[in-house]
């Protein structure tokens, strides 16, 4: 699709010429969108709008706005974007453009150039030779880099829907607990199994509430079954994980309903404490220390595992990165090729992860509490589908429906 | 008092074609022009109680005769033409300089913003409605509106007879209206008659609408109408307004009547 945006002046609403414009440009195959409207007051004051004029192809778009132009309508002045130099290390410019989630594209030397590495909340960094444009966290940014300042010659597209409707042609950000949830768990069951057969990969974020809800076993059975090819967790996941697999507990508790074993709650430290003394939870896994659950699952099929740890953490675990800076990093760099986000009961994971993610990912928050995907909408990853229930419900119910028996 | 701005027509000629009207092979009588506009001149100011300011009419510059198309007059402000055709290009110094010698304070628009004064420019109580697409841009009712602080509405002219909106459109002092609505196209259409009233609005035969019947002078209760419109002058004498027919054949070849050859001052 292409489009270009118009702006029309004047007494445009009395004299149905808004009307007359929007049925043009239906009347020649293209669609809009009212990207701006302002009516005048009183009736000596006139109004204006931009519209932004989608059709096929360039040439359609152009035929459409020849004709706008006889009614009074203006092409958007379209202008490079403009650039100053970073004044510091970790310091964007004043007025640097800070990116939306959704496909950018800058102007440069007359040329639209999409803008590699969306993400929300960051900042447009052109390359030396004033060609490319690519996101730049605030931390990353080094004196004197090109960085992009105001809103001339940037734009952002919508996006499309898909011409599939199946769960994700909603992109809504509805939350409801009253959802029924078994026709929305196949479209994402038939999505992995798409992305599997098709190289895509599939990316979980989630937290310990997986292990002590009995989600395990399920999860790592996706795992195992190549449908997830992506890991974010905390130390808590991986070492519950472990500690199932050594003491058959998580967070002391007994996980087959026997008894809470003595000094329970120290079974978790003592996981952590002999990942620390092998060196690594890959090495514990080669060594045979560590064969079933989670984390076994990851090393034996080379899954991306990125553990970014948090203030409470104990040990941590080996491989939990503590700099949250560095964290984000190692999260930003698993992302390219994911087509799909499960964020499973965390919060702190699923927004942090929300905010990597460009909107044309395909995001499912699944979470007990309507708060969290409430919370991810609210913080701007509005294509997130949120999903009320138990975490272990819904990875049992979506192995189950991508094959696993218990 | 009304005071009108004329042109004699001494070098009116028809020397080219810029509209539907024109042939060069269907010259005017230079004569029976002449004639034509005394006898205009006449019922404008003997029948009608108009004031005439009488411009010099110039050599190379035919359709100076037709004054509406100078620009539009808002009291003191004057804001000048813009012609489509290079044929009338050559109109603007001359218009321009009648309006400077007189004290008025000129408004020129920008290059290329295409506007043809009060031959597309009328008024209707507040709201004043602007034709656009054959001749004036839209664009330019932008600036116009801004200038004289009204309201303007574009409607677009939709068919070639008709290429002036005083050629289909003439709002009448008494609020009512004088037009012939397939000369717009739908949304123009639905504009008008949304702003004025069913029980005003006069429509005008199309057998009448080809000899000009809408490019009338209206002066009080007075209405000059071009000859051959007696359907129409029936309809104004119904609304109180007394008609004189005026026989303009000649400078119907160039597509204009009574409206086109006078430019309202005040």
């Amino acid at each position: 699709m292409a489009h270009e945006t118009v702006f029309l002046h004047g007494h445009v609403i009395d004299s149905l010429l808004l009307p007359k414009v929007l049925d043009t440009i239906l009347q020649f195959g293209g669609t809009f969108e009212l990207a701006d409207i302002h009516i005048g007051k009183t009736r000596e004051e006139p109004s204006s709008v931009r519209i932004v004029v989608h059709a096929e192809t360039p040439e359609r778009v152009n035929q459409i706005l020849a004709e706008l132009q006889s009614h009074g309508a203006t092409i958007e002045k379209e202008a490079d974007c403009q650039w100053r130099p970073a004044p510091a290390d970790g310091v964007f410019p004043e007025e640097f453009y800070a990116t939306t989630h959704l496909p950018t594209e800058v102007r440069l030397r007359g040329r639209w150039v999409p803008v590699t590495g969306i993400e929300m909340d960051l900042g447009v960094r052109l390359d030396p030779g004033g060609q490319h444009g690519m996101t730049v966290p605030m931390a990353e940014v080094r004196k004197g880099d090109r960085i992009v300042v105001g809103r001339d010659g940037v734009r952002v597209a919508p996006l499309e829907r898909p011409a599939k409707l199946d769960v994700f042609g909603f992109m809504e950000s509805e939350v409801s607990s009253e959802r029924p949830h078994g026709h929305m768990i196949s479209d994402i069951a038939r999505r992995m199994r798409s992305l599997r057969d098709g190289g895509g990969k599939v990316l979980l974020a989630g937290g310990p509430a997986i292990i002590h809800a009995g989600g395990r076993e399920p999860l790592a059975w996706l795992i195992e079954s190549g449908f997830i090819h992506v890991l974010f967790c905390g130390n808590a996941l991986a070492a519950h994980d472990m500690e199932a697999h050594l003491y058959g507990t998580s967070l002391g508790f007994d996980l087959e309903g026997g008894p809470t074993p003595h000094h329970g709650h120290e079974h978790h430290l003592r996981t952590i404490n002999r990942i620390r003394a092998i060196g690594s939870i890959e090495e514990a896994v080669r060594a045979g220390v560590i064969t079933t659950g989670i984390m076994a699952a990851c090393v034996r099929r080379q899954v991306k595992v990125v553990m970014a740890g948090t203030i409470r953490d104990d040990g941590p675990l080996p491989g939990v990165i503590t700099d949250s800076i560095k964290a984000q990093a190692a999260m930003r760099a698993a992302l390219p090729g994911v087509g799909l986000a499960l964020l499973v009961a965390s919060t702190l994971h699923a927004v942090a992860t929300g905010n990597l993610l460009p909107a044309s990912v395909a995001t499912v928050c699944v979470d007990i509490s309507p708060a969290v995907p409430t919370k991810l909408a609210d913080r701007g990853s509005f294509q997130a589908i949120g999903l009320v229930m138990d975490a272990a419900s819904f990875l049992r119910e979506l192995a189950y429906q991508l094959g696993w028996k218990e | 008092m009304s005071r009108l701005l004329v042109c004699p027509p001494e070098y009116f000629q028809i020397v080219y074609e810029i509209n539907t009207w024109m042939s060069v092979k269907r010259t005017a009588d230079h004569h029976v022009a002449q004639a034509q506009w005394d006898a205009l001149m006449v019922a404008l100011e003997k029948d009608c109680g108009a004031l005439l300011e009488r411009m010099q009419p110039m050599p190379e510059v035919p359709d100076l005769v037709f004054t509406a198309n100078a620009g539009v007059v808002v009291e003191r402000v004057a804001i000048l033409s813009r012609f489509r055709h290079p044929e009338r290009q050559r109109e603007e110094p001359y218009f321009e300089r009648w309006f400077q010698e007189h004290g008025y304070d000129v408004h020129v628009l920008p290059k290329g913003l295409f506007f043809e004064g009060a031959g597309d420019l009328l008024g209707n109580g507040h709201v004043w409605f602007g034709g656009y697409r054959q001749r004036t841009d839209i664009r330019a009712y932008h600036i116009v509106g801004s200038l004289v602080g009204r309201e303007i509405l574009p409607v677009e002219l939709v068919d070639p007879r008709f290429y002036h909106l005083d050629t289909c459109f003439c709002p009448l002092p008494g609020g009512e209206l004088l037009w012939f609505p397939p000369a717009f196209d739908r949304y123009g259409q639905a504009a008008i008659v949304d702003r004025i009233p069913e029980s005003k609005r006069i429509v005008v035969p199309e057998s009448e609408a080809v000899r000009f019947a809408c490019n009338a002078v209206c002066i009080g209760k007075h209405v000059v109408v071009p000859e051959g419109c007696p359907g129409t002058m029936e309809r104004l004498e119904g609304f109180g307004y007394t008609t004189h027919a005026v026989s303009l054949s000649e400078f119907l070849k160039a597509g204009g009547a009574a409206k086109c050859l006078t430019l309202a001052l005040d």
